[in-house]
């Protein structure tokens, strides 16, 4: 589906949509009858199929990961610092699989598409998923594409819960998964951070139970305000320092100075909080929000991390950054801990990064350095 | 390769469960893994190290070997290796410990500050000896723990530890016999393989 590589981006890409008829049972008890995927690739898939690799993405990703729709688009995709030719995961080796989660809103059946038995939005109706469902329908989505094994399953946040998930329920389906600033399940902080943002969205008038779309209306202000306090949890108190300190953006806080002042950070959260809600479905956020709270590696292992991930049979990289306090390196000790005393083989670092959560995003030297050469290991098992 | 490296592969089984701590850029699990196949893990603090280890092939753990190695299970590998790291540590008695509990065998590698240089450095000049072998100021360096030879055998006794063999490393090869014969006073490195 690339069309034309520039250096270091995999250029222009198409997204596509694979139909699902198979009912796919749920982990709340439900099904969903039949749904679409839509998803990305990047790179040449090899004679025998060993160097595909799949990207699960975080709370607001979606399938578009790198390259861009049209030469002119302002941005490429969410994760262009780690995917095209000679990046970390290197188009040139890997054949990459990147795709919109069920229950998300960019092209995948999720609550803004149509209920067939009712022809009106799923809205609140669509089935609470778990990060199990999204592990089940990815595994559909390799059998349609031919892929027994990924060469490796790879996720930051919310998506290195769904690639730990992988090796648990399908530990012959991947030789490697990388885990990037995640967790083995959410702290009460975290669920706390989550709840305020749902009710920021639920809150809002025009959210109507979350019925809005029958109404034609969307819980913009929550969800903005979902979104803010999301943005808050994913920057460090130092990587806002040096963005933004206390500069004014307009007004004066001489004396005498009788109108309101604003900072910069007000003006820069407002603009994250509306471009947000402008292009993204207040339903998935609860749903994708809630897939988080209720993740626990271990919950039907006893409680017990170590016996979860005796189940895998992969190699793993577990990758924290110094600064992230939303999924902090502790929580990715215990992971690393969780596979030693499971005698599973593991590579752990924590990168010295002054960008909190978001470094899995940044271009951050070590960072990509490390990652590059765990993923040559990669392709040496490929 | 490094002398105290080539010594200590003789101990390694081939096909062995082995830890390396300090693994520096991974040179010694890597010739490890060729020459014995074994299945090695490192702990590295130092980032550009961690970065070289990985790109060998080597599963490698950021940690800090100070704060502790109570991640490890008893007896979860058959050797652990910690060449010339043990007068860097902030207790190196705890790291012995360590050690055998988390590995059937222990080989430790250190620089012997009993040798007749170093004596004759402190007793001539009295001042810490700086040397090619030892270039750092007293002030300035990660060895904060220097031992001797006979310092490190009567450790080993006090705590019970067994030492299966050793090898000491002189000033050049044909100071081997020298090294071996009075380690204290002509080994410049000391390598001891040990268990309980």
């Amino acid at each position: 589906m690339t069309t034309t590589a520039t250096a270091g981006s995999v250029g222009l890409v198409t997204a596509q949509t694979l139909h699902f008829d198979e009912p796919l049972a749920l982990a709340c008890g439900r099904s969903l009858d039949s749904y679409d995927i839509v998803y990305e690739t990047y790179g040449e898939l090899n004679a025998d199929r060993s160097n595909a690799v799949l990207i699960c993405h975080a709370l607001s990703g979606h399938h578009h990961a790198a390259g861009r729709y049209r030469p002119d688009d302002r941005k490429p995709g969410w994760w262009e610092e780690c995917i095209g030719p000679g990046k970390p995961i290197d188009t040139r080796r890997f054949f990459v699989v990147s795709l919109n989660n069920i229950g998300g809103c960019h092209g995948s059946t999720g609550p803004a598409s149509i209920n067939p038995a009712t022809d009106q939005p799923w809205g609140p109706d669509f089935p609470h998923l778990r990060v199990r469902d999204w592990v089940h329908s990815q595994a559909r989505l390799a059998d349609r594409l031919g892929i027994d094994c990924w060469a490796a399953v790879i996720g930051g946040s919310l998506g290195g819960m769904q690639a730990m998930r992988w090796a648990l329920l399908y530990p012959d389906r991947l030789r490697h998964c990388v885990v990037i600033a995640a967790a083995l399940r959410l702290s009460a902080q975290n669920l706390a951070f989550n709840e305020i943002a749902r009710h920021a969205i639920e809150a809002d008038p025009d959210f109507d139970n979350g019925h809005y779309l029958r109404n034609g209306k969307v819980p913009a202000r929550g969800l903005s305000l979902a979104r803010m306090i999301g943005h808050i949890t994913y920057l460090s108190d130092d990587a806002m320092a040096d963005k933004f300190g206390r500069e004014l953006r307009s007004g004066s806080l001489d004396q005498g100075a009788a109108g309101a002042a604003e900072f910069q950070v007000q003006s820069y959260l407002r603009y994250q909080g509306s471009q947000f809600s402008g292009s993204f479905d207040a339903n998935t956020y609860i749903l994708m929000t809630r897939a988080l709270d209720y993740f626990d590696l271990a919950r039907e292992y006893g409680d017990d991390p170590v016996a979860a991930l005796k189940n895998s049979r992969c190699r793993f990289l577990v990758i924290s950054f110094s600064t992230d306090w939303r999924f902090s390196p502790a929580r990715s000790r215990e992971i690393v801990d969780a596979l030693i005393a499971a005698r599973r083989d593991v590579t752990y670092v924590n990168i010295d990064a002054s960008e909190g959560h978001d470094a899995f995003l940044m271009p951050i030297q070590r960072y990509l350095d490390m990652f590059s050469a765990y993923m040559q290991r990669v392709e040496a098992d490929c | 390769m490094r002398q105290d490296l080539a010594h200590i592969l003789r101990w390694i089984r081939p096909g062995a469960r082995v830890l390396d701590l300090g693994c520096g850029n991974g040179e010694f699990l890597e010739l490890l893994r060729e020459r014995r196949q074994v299945t090695g893990t490192g702990i590295e603090i130092d980032g550009d190290n961690i970065t070289a280890a990985v790109a060998r092939g080597l599963s490698i753990l950021q940690q800090d070997l100070d704060a502790g190695l109570d991640n490890f299970p008893d007896q979860s590998f058959d050797t652990v290796v910690m060449a010339h790291a043990l007068q860097a540590v902030h207790y190196p008695d705890r790291i012995l410990d360590e050690m055998l509990r988390i590995g059937r065998e222990g080989v430790v590698t250190f620089p012997n500050f009993g040798h007749w240089q170093c004596r004759l450095h402190l007793a001539s000049r009295g001042r810490m000896p700086v040397s090619r072998f030892m270039p750092y100021t007293w002030y300035d360096t990660p060895n904060i723990h220097f031992c001797t030879v006979r310092d490190f055998e009567i450790l080993c006794e006090q705590k019970g530890i067994h030492i299966l063999a050793r090898d000491m490393v002189g000033n050049s090869a044909s100071h081997a016999l020298f090294a071996n014969s009075w380690p204290n006073l002509f080994a410049l490195t000391a390598i001891y393989h040990i268990t309980r």
